[in-house]
């Protein structure tokens, strides 16, 4: 292990019943880089995330942030340490206003270290530093969209509120779970600038997508995922040569078009 | 075919800003608005004992008031934590032996017993509990609904705690006067208590976990620990209460795991509302004295109960409070479509 390595999943398995979702999947993330994710549907790409944060428990492999294992502690623990992640069916809670749902992570002990029991430490209670982290992510201030209740809420502002409350913990790592997915193409060229820029700010992204002409834009390196196993990893012109990646992405020759005629 | 021209519109009144819970009051009008509904409210409550004053409804009230603070602590945990409890009973019980079981054994008076029963009560609920806590919906209400007949059972059969007589002999209050003002002071600050508690930070966890518990989870924040804080402060509504109850009657006996604890709170929030708090209070007012007016109509009177339950339930299911909230806050007109 190199002293770089924020996070290494060293052969991580988990079955459902009969079927293998994931088996001896191994890779490793720098600090502060872009990592993504990509394999067809059913791959096990959020199978992944769900057992590196906690979420399901995988029957073996082992998982070390920072060095450190973590593989079988409790989600909220795991989150605590600054890993967080985004759902890809979006989990606001929809009976809040926009900016209530950030006071929810904000009360977590992690951010409570930095932020005090009143919520931001200088920066002012927890309802200002919402409306701050809100309006980092795309949320206008001075609208009315942070006070809207996120059930009143389009899609593209939910995916950016699941980013929010990422961000509300302060992280090192955030596994990002199709960010871009079902969003409109306009939506999509403003979310990428935010993605450089929390790259830019530190923060090591781990990025599960589809929309891979966008994800190649900012990730410096991708691992394809087939039924459940790796099948390889590196940077990502190389990666979409690989024979057995053509493979499992059906019509792979069309998608490669697609995907390098920018 | 009948083609529905005119539809009903519906505006807010002009006096929130950008969102629910932030006002701008600028004028006396405005905090009349504000204010009186509450002030009618409190006042309401505190003069009951001056315009029902017999002995009879004296005792009426302040068993009303004993259901209150069972209905508020169900519907905190069912409409902001997301757990249904049958645990009334449970609670009363639990709240009612640990009073009796001070008072009698240490002798210690009721100034003390009551606050520690609160607390001590509560510890023991939530303890028996916290197995229960990761079950949610109706597995979580059988849990609950559980013990209350279990403990029952098991003072009967082992004879333990003065077995089916009870404990006897529990010190009475001083007088009726304190007896009544003081379970109505204690529900007007549970009330506006818990009201005040789930808009603060912690009771956007309770709702949030309510909401949507994994996304809790993944905000770095335990949900068992909350709803056990959640489930802790209900309990220990409930068990104030049920030391209320024992030193009313005088006695702790196996009947305060009667059903009736658990089954009426969650009617009188069904009819006044679930989810605004105030709605449960109404409710038992309306539901409790109702019965006891239906007392001359001998075996009848439960059918008449059940009738006028089920009449409300087709008629207004929301609730008298959600119903008369809209009414007040909302311009409503009619506008051609």
């Amino acid at each position: 292990m190199s002293e770089e390595d924020i996070l290494q999943v060293i052969n991580v398995c988990k079955a459902f019943g009969g079927v293998q979702a994931l088996l001896n999947v191994s890779f490793s993330v720098q600090k502060g880089e872009v990592f993504g994710i990509i394999g067809p549907n059913g791959s096990g790409k959020t199978t992944l995330i769900n057992c590196i944060t906690g979420f399901i428990k995988m029957n073996s492999g082992k998982v070390l942030y920072k060095g450190k294992e973590i593989s079988k502690k409790p989600p909220n623990q795991i989150a605590n340490l600054g890993l967080t992640r985004t759902f890809q069916i979006m989990r606001p809670y929809y009976s809040l206003p926009a900016y209530k749902n950030l006071i929810i992570p904000l009360f977590s002990p992690r951010a409570r270290r930095t932020g005090g029991w009143r919520g931001g430490g200088k920066l002012g209670d927890r309802g200002t530093v919402s409306i701050d982290i809100l309006e980092e992510i795309g949320f206008e201030r001075d609208s009315f969209v942070p006070y809207k209740l996120a059930s009143s809420l389009p899609t593209g502002y939910l995916k950016r509120l699941e980013l929010a409350r990422c961000l509300a913990l302060r992280p090192d790592l955030i596994l990002c779970d199709e960010v871009f997915s079902g969003l409109s193409m306009s939506e999509i060229a403003s979310m990428v600038p935010l993605i450089e820029k929390l790259q830019m700010d530190g923060i090591t992204l781990v990025m599960i997508e589809h929309r891979l002409r966008e994800l190649f834009r900012v990730a410096s390196r991708v691992m394809v995922l087939n039924f459940g196993q790796k099948l390889t990893e590196g940077i990502p012109e190389v990666v979409m040569q690989d024979e057995r990646v053509k493979e499992a992405y059906l019509g792979s020759e069309k998608l490669l078009d697609y995907t390098f005629e920018a | 075919m009948n083609i529905q021209e005119r539809r009903k519109e519906r505006i807010d009144r002009g006096i929130k800003v950008r969102t629910e819970g932030i006002y701008a009051v600028s004028s006396w009008q405005e905090v009349t608005y504000l204010v009186l509904p509450r002030l009618i409210l409190i006042a309401g409550l505190l003069l009951l004992p001056f315009l029902m004053p017999s002995l009879y409804w004296n005792k009426v009230i302040t068993i009303v008031g004993i259901y209150v603070l069972l209905a508020l602590g169900f519907d905190f945990l069912a409409h902001f934590v997301g757990l249904v409890s049958l645990g009334g009973a449970f609670f009363i019980g639990v709240g009612g032996y640990t009073a009796a079981i001070l008072n009698k054994s240490l002798g210690l008076p009721l100034v003390a017993t009551i606050p520690m029963a609160t607390l001590g009560g509560a510890v023991i609920s939530t303890l028996l509990l916290l197995p229960a806590l990761p079950l949610r919906g109706v597995y979580f209400a059988i849990v609950t609904l559980m013990y209350p007949l279990a403990l029952s059972r098991i003072i009967e059969a082992l004879n333990i705690l003065g077995g089916t007589d009870g404990i006897l002999g529990v010190a009475s209050f001083p007088n009726r006067w304190v007896e009544q003002y003081l379970i109505l002071l204690i529900v007007i600050f549970a009330l506006f208590g818990l009201r005040r508690l789930v808009n603060e930070d912690i009771g956007l966890i309770f709702r949030g976990v309510k909401d949507n518990d994994q996304a809790v989870r993944a905000s770095g924040l335990s949900i068992t620990l909350y709803k056990a804080i959640a489930v802790f402060i209900a309990s220990a509504i409930g068990c104030l209460g049920g030391a209320y109850l024992s030193h009313i009657y005088n006695w702790a006996g196996i009947s305060q795991f009667a059903l009736d604890f658990s089954v009426i709170p969650i009617a009188a929030t069904v009819i006044g509302g679930g989810g605004t708090l105030v709605g449960p209070l109404l409710g038992c007012f309306i539901l409790v004295p109702l019965s006891e007016f239906l007392r001359a109509y001998g075996t009848l009177r439960i059918v008449i109960y059940a009738v006028f339950l089920v009449v409300f339930i087709m008629l207004r299911s929301e609730g008298i409070m959600v119903y008369a909230q809209r009414k007040y806050h909302q311009f409503e007109r009619w506008v051609k479509v």
